[in-house]
Protein backbone atom coordinates (compact mmCIF):
# COMPACT_ATOMS: atom_id res chain seq x y z
CA UNK A 1 0.00 0.00 0.00
CA UNK A 2 1.24 3.58 -0.95
CA UNK A 3 2.99 5.64 1.70
CA UNK A 4 0.48 9.10 2.72
CA UNK A 5 2.63 11.89 0.92
CA UNK A 6 3.88 14.22 3.77
CA UNK A 7 2.12 11.82 6.60
CA UNK A 8 4.10 11.01 9.38
CA UNK A 9 3.88 9.62 13.01
CA UNK A 10 2.58 12.37 15.40
CA UNK A 11 1.16 10.25 18.55
CA UNK A 12 3.99 8.36 20.55
CA UNK A 13 2.83 4.73 21.15
CA UNK A 14 2.40 4.42 24.81
CA UNK A 15 3.55 2.11 27.07
CA UNK A 16 5.57 -0.39 24.40
CA UNK A 17 4.17 -3.36 23.46
CA UNK A 18 0.82 -2.48 24.24
CA UNK A 19 -0.92 -0.58 21.87
CA UNK A 20 -2.30 -3.32 19.23
CA UNK A 21 -1.51 -1.91 15.23
CA UNK A 22 -3.75 1.08 13.97
CA UNK A 23 -4.84 1.88 17.64
CA UNK A 24 -4.54 5.02 19.75
CA UNK A 25 -3.68 5.74 23.68
CA UNK A 26 -6.96 7.60 24.09
CA UNK A 27 -5.62 9.56 27.12
CA UNK A 28 -8.08 10.00 30.41
CA UNK A 29 -11.01 9.90 27.80
CA UNK A 30 -13.09 6.93 27.38
CA UNK A 31 -15.38 7.68 24.08
CA UNK A 32 -19.04 5.87 24.20
CA UNK A 33 -19.87 4.73 21.35
CA UNK A 34 -23.28 2.82 21.37
CA UNK A 35 -26.19 2.09 18.31
CA UNK A 36 -28.92 2.74 20.36
CA UNK A 37 -30.74 4.30 22.92
CA UNK A 38 -29.13 4.01 26.17
CA UNK A 39 -31.80 2.40 28.60
CA UNK A 40 -32.73 3.59 32.05
CA UNK A 41 -31.65 -0.11 33.72
CA UNK A 42 -32.41 -0.20 37.67
CA UNK A 43 -30.19 -2.26 39.27
CA UNK A 44 -32.94 -4.15 41.17
CA UNK A 45 -34.67 -4.87 37.31
CA UNK A 46 -31.56 -6.13 36.19
CA UNK A 47 -30.71 -10.28 35.84
CA UNK A 48 -27.84 -12.11 34.30
CA UNK A 49 -28.78 -15.52 32.94
CA UNK A 50 -26.76 -18.03 31.35
CA UNK A 51 -28.76 -21.03 29.56
CA UNK A 52 -29.12 -22.38 26.00
CA UNK A 53 -26.31 -25.41 26.35
CA UNK A 54 -25.95 -25.49 29.82
CA UNK A 55 -27.11 -28.70 32.44
CA UNK A 56 -28.31 -25.81 35.33
CA UNK A 57 -29.73 -22.88 33.45
CA UNK A 58 -29.24 -20.25 35.76
CA UNK A 59 -30.44 -16.67 36.73
CA UNK A 60 -28.75 -14.11 38.95
CA UNK A 61 -30.05 -10.89 40.49
CA UNK A 62 -28.05 -7.70 41.27
CA UNK A 63 -27.60 -9.15 44.85
CA UNK A 64 -27.21 -12.54 44.07
CA UNK A 65 -24.16 -11.60 41.40
CA UNK A 66 -22.62 -9.17 44.17
CA UNK A 67 -22.94 -12.21 46.84
CA UNK A 68 -20.58 -14.66 44.74
CA UNK A 69 -16.71 -14.52 44.50
CA UNK A 70 -15.30 -11.08 43.40
CA UNK A 71 -12.93 -10.86 40.63
CA UNK A 72 -11.16 -7.91 39.30
CA UNK A 73 -9.40 -6.55 35.68
CA UNK A 74 -6.48 -4.87 35.51
CA UNK A 75 -5.30 -3.70 32.03
CA UNK A 76 -6.12 -2.38 28.67
CA UNK A 77 -9.78 -2.22 26.63
CA UNK A 78 -9.19 -1.54 22.78
CA UNK A 79 -12.37 -0.51 20.52
CA UNK A 80 -12.13 -1.10 17.02
CA UNK A 81 -13.07 2.38 16.13
CA UNK A 82 -8.94 3.26 17.12
CA UNK A 83 -8.95 4.05 20.65
CA UNK A 84 -7.20 2.14 23.14
CA UNK A 85 -7.42 2.96 27.08
CA UNK A 86 -4.43 1.95 29.19
CA UNK A 87 -4.50 0.63 32.96
CA UNK A 88 -8.54 0.61 33.94
CA UNK A 89 -9.27 -1.51 36.50
CA UNK A 90 -13.16 -3.03 36.24
CA UNK A 91 -14.63 -5.26 38.92
CA UNK A 92 -17.74 -7.72 38.83
CA UNK A 93 -17.48 -11.49 38.56
CA UNK A 94 -15.68 -13.86 36.58
CA UNK A 95 -17.73 -15.68 33.43
CA UNK A 96 -15.86 -19.00 34.80
CA UNK A 97 -17.85 -18.11 38.04
CA UNK A 98 -21.55 -17.92 36.53
CA UNK A 99 -20.21 -20.65 33.40
CA UNK A 100 -19.09 -23.22 36.73
CA UNK A 101 -22.69 -22.91 37.94
CA UNK A 102 -24.14 -23.31 34.87
CA UNK A 103 -22.49 -26.25 33.73
CA UNK A 104 -22.20 -26.00 29.70
CA UNK A 105 -22.84 -28.85 27.93
CA UNK A 106 -19.76 -30.81 25.94
CA UNK A 107 -21.35 -30.00 22.63
CA UNK A 108 -21.48 -25.93 23.83
CA UNK A 109 -18.82 -24.31 21.63
CA UNK A 110 -20.17 -20.63 21.13
CA UNK A 111 -21.56 -18.19 23.33
CA UNK A 112 -24.43 -15.61 22.38
CA UNK A 113 -24.01 -12.48 24.40
CA UNK A 114 -27.45 -10.74 25.03
CA UNK A 115 -28.34 -7.36 26.73
CA UNK A 116 -31.76 -5.53 27.66
CA UNK A 117 -31.45 -3.81 24.51
CA UNK A 118 -31.74 -6.21 22.24
CA UNK A 119 -28.29 -5.73 21.58
CA UNK A 120 -26.09 -9.22 20.47
CA UNK A 121 -22.62 -10.07 20.12
CA UNK A 122 -21.00 -13.67 19.24
CA UNK A 123 -17.93 -14.98 20.77
CA UNK A 124 -16.15 -18.49 21.23
CA UNK A 125 -16.58 -19.98 24.11
CA UNK A 126 -12.93 -20.14 24.91
CA UNK A 127 -12.78 -16.38 24.77
CA UNK A 128 -14.78 -16.44 27.48
CA UNK A 129 -13.59 -19.14 29.69
CA UNK A 130 -10.14 -19.25 31.46
CA UNK A 131 -10.48 -15.81 33.28
CA UNK A 132 -10.26 -14.00 30.25
CA UNK A 133 -13.94 -12.56 30.89
CA UNK A 134 -16.19 -10.76 33.56
CA UNK A 135 -19.40 -9.39 33.80
CA UNK A 136 -18.46 -6.39 35.60
CA UNK A 137 -20.53 -3.23 37.35
CA UNK A 138 -17.26 -0.98 38.62
CA UNK A 139 -14.72 0.77 36.62
CA UNK A 140 -12.15 2.69 38.91
CA UNK A 141 -14.12 2.14 41.63
CA UNK A 142 -16.95 3.55 40.67
CA UNK A 143 -20.38 2.16 39.34
CA UNK A 144 -20.70 1.64 35.73
CA UNK A 145 -22.14 4.72 34.30
CA UNK A 146 -25.44 3.97 32.46
CA UNK A 147 -23.66 5.24 29.04
CA UNK A 148 -20.66 2.72 29.23
CA UNK A 149 -23.58 -0.12 29.92
CA UNK A 150 -23.98 0.01 33.59
CA UNK A 151 -25.73 -1.21 35.87
CA UNK A 152 -23.20 -3.76 34.29
CA UNK A 153 -21.74 -4.93 31.30
CA UNK A 154 -19.64 -7.94 29.86
CA UNK A 155 -15.91 -7.60 29.71
CA UNK A 156 -13.82 -9.49 27.17
CA UNK A 157 -10.69 -6.94 27.03
CA UNK A 158 -8.44 -9.11 24.89
CA UNK A 159 -11.05 -8.28 21.90
CA UNK A 160 -12.15 -5.19 20.75
CA UNK A 161 -14.94 -3.94 22.94
CA UNK A 162 -17.57 -4.27 20.83
CA UNK A 163 -17.56 -7.65 21.92
CA UNK A 164 -18.18 -6.53 25.66
CA UNK A 165 -21.55 -5.96 25.80
CA UNK A 166 -23.51 -3.12 27.61
CA UNK A 167 -26.38 -4.06 29.57
CA UNK A 168 -25.39 -7.67 29.50
CA UNK A 169 -28.67 -9.68 30.23
CA UNK A 170 -27.90 -13.20 29.57
CA UNK A 171 -25.08 -15.57 27.45
CA UNK A 172 -26.72 -18.13 25.60
CA UNK A 173 -24.44 -21.29 24.59
CA UNK A 174 -24.69 -22.80 21.70
CA UNK A 175 -23.16 -25.86 19.59
CA UNK A 176 -22.78 -23.34 16.30
CA UNK A 177 -21.63 -19.99 16.00
CA UNK A 178 -24.47 -17.59 14.98
CA UNK A 179 -23.55 -13.73 14.71
CA UNK A 180 -24.31 -10.91 16.70
CA UNK A 181 -25.82 -7.24 16.09
CA UNK A 182 -22.35 -5.76 14.69
CA UNK A 183 -21.14 -9.00 13.04
CA UNK A 184 -24.34 -9.06 10.88
CA UNK A 185 -23.91 -5.38 10.27
CA UNK A 186 -20.52 -6.02 8.65
CA UNK A 187 -17.80 -6.41 11.94
CA UNK A 188 -15.24 -9.69 12.62
CA UNK A 189 -16.93 -12.92 13.89
CA UNK A 190 -13.73 -12.50 16.30
CA UNK A 191 -11.98 -9.56 16.86
CA UNK A 192 -8.50 -9.82 17.90
CA UNK A 193 -6.93 -6.05 18.27
CA UNK A 194 -3.40 -7.71 17.75
CA UNK A 195 -4.79 -9.57 14.18
CA UNK A 196 -6.64 -6.12 13.43
CA UNK A 197 -9.90 -8.50 12.98
CA UNK A 198 -12.16 -5.26 12.51
CA UNK A 199 -14.41 -5.97 9.56
CA UNK A 200 -15.57 -9.21 7.90
CA UNK A 201 -13.31 -10.79 5.85
CA UNK A 202 -9.98 -9.76 7.96
CA UNK A 203 -7.93 -12.84 8.20
CA UNK B 1 -37.60 -2.14 -5.78
CA UNK B 2 -34.99 0.63 -5.89
CA UNK B 3 -31.88 -1.37 -6.58
CA UNK B 4 -30.24 -0.33 -3.45
CA UNK B 5 -31.05 -3.81 -2.28
CA UNK B 6 -29.02 -5.46 -4.98
CA UNK B 7 -25.52 -4.09 -2.74
CA UNK B 8 -23.74 -7.32 -2.60
CA UNK B 9 -22.69 -7.88 0.93
CA UNK B 10 -19.16 -9.30 0.15
CA UNK B 11 -16.21 -7.86 2.61
CA UNK B 12 -14.65 -4.68 2.14
CA UNK B 13 -10.90 -4.71 1.08
CA UNK B 14 -8.41 -2.21 1.50
CA UNK B 15 -7.78 -0.21 -2.06
CA UNK B 16 -6.73 3.45 -2.65
CA UNK B 17 -8.63 6.67 -2.92
CA UNK B 18 -7.40 9.79 -5.42
CA UNK B 19 -8.23 13.06 -4.19
CA UNK B 20 -9.87 14.75 -7.16
CA UNK B 21 -11.07 17.81 -5.31
CA UNK B 22 -10.33 19.73 -1.71
CA UNK B 23 -12.79 22.12 -0.98
CA UNK B 24 -12.36 24.03 2.69
CA UNK B 25 -15.99 25.15 2.97
CA UNK B 26 -14.88 26.76 6.77
CA UNK B 27 -11.42 26.76 8.64
CA UNK B 28 -11.84 23.80 10.05
CA UNK B 29 -14.22 21.73 7.35
CA UNK B 30 -13.02 19.82 4.45
CA UNK B 31 -14.76 18.34 1.62
CA UNK B 32 -12.85 15.45 -0.39
CA UNK B 33 -13.98 14.19 -3.32
CA UNK B 34 -12.14 10.76 -4.12
CA UNK B 35 -11.73 8.91 -7.33
CA UNK B 36 -11.79 5.22 -4.89
CA UNK B 37 -10.47 2.25 -6.93
CA UNK B 38 -12.72 -0.65 -7.63
CA UNK B 39 -15.43 1.21 -5.58
CA UNK B 40 -18.19 -1.33 -4.33
CA UNK B 41 -22.12 0.68 -4.31
CA UNK B 42 -22.45 2.35 -0.69
CA UNK B 43 -26.18 2.85 1.13
CA UNK B 44 -26.81 6.25 2.35
CA UNK B 45 -25.55 6.34 5.77
CA UNK B 46 -22.82 4.21 5.43
CA UNK B 47 -19.19 5.46 6.05
CA UNK B 48 -15.44 4.55 4.93
CA UNK B 49 -12.16 4.61 6.68
CA UNK B 50 -9.39 6.41 5.68
CA UNK B 51 -5.81 4.94 6.60
CA UNK B 52 -3.05 7.47 6.38
CA UNK B 53 0.79 5.43 6.47
CA UNK B 54 3.51 6.88 7.27
CA UNK B 55 7.26 5.72 5.63
CA UNK B 56 8.16 3.81 8.89
CA UNK B 57 5.08 2.14 8.12
CA UNK B 58 3.17 3.80 11.27
CA UNK B 59 -0.80 4.05 10.29
CA UNK B 60 -3.21 5.60 11.61
CA UNK B 61 -7.19 5.14 10.51
CA UNK B 62 -10.58 7.32 11.25
CA UNK B 63 -13.95 6.35 9.92
CA UNK B 64 -15.80 8.95 7.80
CA UNK B 65 -19.60 8.98 6.71
CA UNK B 66 -20.39 9.37 3.18
CA UNK B 67 -21.92 11.98 1.79
CA UNK B 68 -22.65 11.41 -1.74
CA UNK B 69 -24.92 9.04 -3.40
CA UNK B 70 -24.11 5.66 -4.72
CA UNK B 71 -24.32 6.66 -8.02
CA UNK B 72 -22.35 9.69 -7.61
CA UNK B 73 -18.84 8.30 -9.73
CA UNK B 74 -17.11 9.99 -6.77
CA UNK B 75 -16.98 9.34 -2.85
CA UNK B 76 -17.60 12.61 -1.10
CA UNK B 77 -16.29 12.56 2.70
CA UNK B 78 -16.82 15.44 5.02
CA UNK B 79 -14.16 15.54 7.42
CA UNK B 80 -14.16 17.87 10.54
CA UNK B 81 -10.65 19.18 11.57
CA UNK B 82 -9.77 18.39 15.39
CA UNK B 83 -7.42 19.93 17.81
CA UNK B 84 -4.68 17.84 17.42
CA UNK B 85 -6.07 15.36 14.85
CA UNK B 86 -3.64 13.12 13.60
CA UNK B 87 -5.56 12.38 10.43
CA UNK B 88 -8.02 15.35 10.06
CA UNK B 89 -5.16 17.63 10.82
CA UNK B 90 -3.16 15.65 7.38
CA UNK B 91 -6.06 15.68 5.72
CA UNK B 92 -6.94 19.53 6.04
CA UNK B 93 -3.66 21.09 6.07
CA UNK B 94 -1.43 18.54 3.87
CA UNK B 95 -3.26 16.56 2.08
CA UNK B 96 -3.61 17.87 -1.83
CA UNK B 97 -5.15 16.95 -4.65
CA UNK B 98 -3.73 14.29 -6.84
CA UNK B 99 -2.56 12.50 -3.58
CA UNK B 100 -3.43 8.86 -2.86
CA UNK B 101 -5.36 7.44 0.44
CA UNK B 102 -6.09 4.21 1.63
CA UNK B 103 -9.58 3.65 2.10
CA UNK B 104 -12.02 1.20 2.62
CA UNK B 105 -15.73 0.72 2.73
CA UNK B 106 -18.47 0.82 2.53
CA UNK B 107 -18.95 -0.13 5.87
CA UNK B 108 -22.01 -0.22 8.16
CA UNK B 109 -25.01 -1.92 7.55
CA UNK B 110 -27.28 -0.96 10.51
CA UNK B 111 -26.78 3.36 9.76
CA UNK B 112 -28.15 2.82 6.45
CA UNK B 113 -31.44 4.18 5.02
CA UNK B 114 -33.10 1.53 2.45
CA UNK B 115 -34.75 4.58 0.33
CA UNK B 116 -37.93 2.80 0.62
CA UNK B 117 -39.09 3.35 4.27
CA UNK B 118 -40.26 6.73 5.77
CA UNK B 119 -37.58 8.14 7.71
CA UNK B 120 -37.19 11.04 9.74
CA UNK B 121 -33.06 11.99 10.61
CA UNK B 122 -32.12 14.05 13.52
CA UNK B 123 -28.53 15.15 12.85
CA UNK B 124 -25.94 17.79 14.27
CA UNK B 125 -22.78 19.26 13.58
CA UNK B 126 -20.51 17.33 11.04
CA UNK B 127 -23.22 14.56 12.00
CA UNK B 128 -24.88 16.27 9.13
CA UNK B 129 -23.07 13.87 6.45
CA UNK B 130 -25.33 11.00 6.61
CA UNK B 131 -28.67 12.70 5.97
CA UNK B 132 -26.78 14.74 3.53
CA UNK B 133 -26.17 11.10 1.18
CA UNK B 134 -29.97 9.94 1.95
CA UNK B 135 -31.23 13.89 1.10
CA UNK B 136 -29.07 13.24 -2.25
CA UNK B 137 -30.43 9.61 -2.88
CA UNK B 138 -33.65 10.85 -2.20
CA UNK B 139 -33.85 12.92 -4.52
CA UNK B 140 -32.44 10.56 -7.29
CA UNK B 141 -35.55 8.36 -6.79
CA UNK B 142 -37.92 10.98 -6.72
CA UNK B 143 -38.71 10.14 -3.39
CA UNK B 144 -38.39 13.24 -1.28
CA UNK B 145 -41.48 12.74 -0.21
CA UNK B 146 -40.15 9.55 2.61
CA UNK B 147 -37.54 11.43 4.45
CA UNK B 148 -37.71 14.38 6.55
CA UNK B 149 -34.47 15.74 7.99
CA UNK B 150 -33.77 18.17 11.53
CA UNK B 151 -30.45 19.60 11.02
CA UNK B 152 -28.89 21.15 13.58
CA UNK B 153 -25.76 23.51 14.45
CA UNK B 154 -24.21 26.24 16.72
CA UNK B 155 -24.39 28.59 13.52
CA UNK B 156 -24.03 28.37 10.01
CA UNK B 157 -20.20 28.20 10.34
CA UNK B 158 -20.66 24.86 12.27
CA UNK B 159 -23.03 23.53 9.85
CA UNK B 160 -21.88 21.59 6.92
CA UNK B 161 -24.02 21.63 3.87
CA UNK B 162 -26.41 23.93 5.51
CA UNK B 163 -27.56 25.50 2.40
CA UNK B 164 -27.92 21.94 0.81
CA UNK B 165 -29.92 21.12 3.72
CA UNK B 166 -32.37 23.87 3.94
CA UNK B 167 -32.52 24.03 -0.35
CA UNK B 168 -33.97 20.46 0.24
CA UNK B 169 -36.42 21.50 2.82
CA UNK B 170 -34.38 20.37 5.82
CA UNK B 171 -35.49 21.76 9.29
CA UNK B 172 -32.49 24.03 9.67
CA UNK B 173 -32.00 25.02 13.36
CA UNK B 174 -28.73 27.07 14.99
CA UNK B 175 -28.75 27.30 18.71
CA UNK B 176 -27.01 29.89 19.05
CA UNK B 177 -27.91 32.63 16.01
CA UNK B 178 -30.98 33.41 14.65
CA UNK B 179 -32.02 32.82 11.31
CA UNK B 180 -34.82 34.55 9.59
CA UNK B 181 -37.85 34.61 11.70
CA UNK B 182 -36.09 31.14 13.92
CA UNK B 183 -34.76 32.51 17.18
CA UNK B 184 -31.97 30.65 17.94
CA UNK B 185 -32.65 27.34 20.22
CA UNK B 186 -32.68 23.46 19.92
CA UNK B 187 -35.88 22.19 17.62
CA UNK B 188 -38.73 22.10 19.41
CA UNK B 189 -41.24 19.67 20.08
CA UNK B 190 -43.59 21.50 18.02
CA UNK B 191 -41.17 21.68 14.84
CA UNK B 192 -40.13 17.81 15.34
CA UNK B 193 -43.38 16.13 15.56
CA UNK B 194 -44.60 17.22 11.68
CA UNK B 195 -41.18 15.62 10.90
CA UNK B 196 -41.21 12.33 13.10
CA UNK B 197 -45.16 11.53 11.75
CA UNK B 198 -44.92 8.34 9.92
CA UNK B 199 -41.54 7.17 10.20
CA UNK B 200 -40.63 3.93 10.21
CA UNK B 201 -37.52 4.67 10.82
CA UNK B 202 -35.30 7.26 13.22
CA UNK B 203 -31.25 8.42 12.70
CA UNK B 204 -29.54 10.40 14.50
CA UNK B 205 -26.15 11.26 14.16
CA UNK B 206 -23.49 13.59 15.96
CA UNK B 207 -21.38 14.00 19.05
CA UNK B 208 -22.27 11.90 21.98
CA UNK B 209 -23.80 14.88 23.46
CA UNK B 210 -25.81 15.69 20.28
CA UNK B 211 -26.82 12.10 21.09
CA UNK B 212 -27.91 12.22 24.16
CA UNK B 213 -29.76 15.80 23.84
CA UNK B 214 -31.36 14.40 20.59
CA UNK B 215 -32.68 10.75 21.46
CA UNK B 216 -35.66 12.26 24.10
CA UNK B 217 -36.70 15.27 21.30
CA UNK B 218 -37.22 12.37 18.82
CA UNK B 219 -38.95 10.17 21.09
CA UNK B 220 -40.72 12.89 22.64
CA UNK B 221 -41.91 13.62 19.04
CA UNK B 222 -43.77 10.69 19.16
CA UNK B 223 -41.17 8.46 17.30
CA UNK B 224 -40.90 4.72 18.64
CA UNK B 225 -37.88 4.23 20.87
CA UNK B 226 -36.92 0.64 18.97
CA UNK B 227 -37.28 1.99 15.87
CA UNK B 228 -34.18 4.73 16.69
CA UNK B 229 -30.63 4.02 14.69
CA UNK B 230 -27.84 5.69 16.16
CA UNK B 231 -24.13 7.09 14.90
CA UNK B 232 -22.32 8.59 16.87
CA UNK B 233 -18.48 9.65 17.27
CA UNK B 234 -16.30 10.66 19.81
CA UNK B 235 -13.01 13.52 19.04
CA UNK B 236 -11.05 10.65 17.82
CA UNK B 237 -8.75 12.93 15.94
Amino acid sequence: MPVTRGFFRKRDEGPAGRLPPGQYDTGSSWPVLTAEAAPDLAPADWRISVDGLVEAPSTWTWDEAHALPGSTYTGDIHCVTTWSKFDMTFRGVSVDDLLTAARPRPEARFVLAHSSTGYTTNLPLDDVTGGKAWVVWEVDGKPLSREHGGPARLLVPHLYFWKSAKWVSRLELLAEDQQGFWERNGYHDRGDPWREQRYQGDA
Amino acid sequence: MTGIEAVTPRATEWTTGTIITKEQPTPDQVRLRLHVEDRQRHDPGQHYVVRLRAPDDYTAQRSYSVASDGEDPLLELLVERLPDGEVSGHLADVAEVGDVLEVRGPIGRWFRWDARTPAVCLVGGTGVVPAVAMLRTARRLGRTDLLRVAAVGRSPEHLPYAAELARAGALVAYTRHDAGDRPAGPPRPDELAPLAEGAEVAFICGSPRFVALATPLLIGAGVDPTTIRVEQFGATG
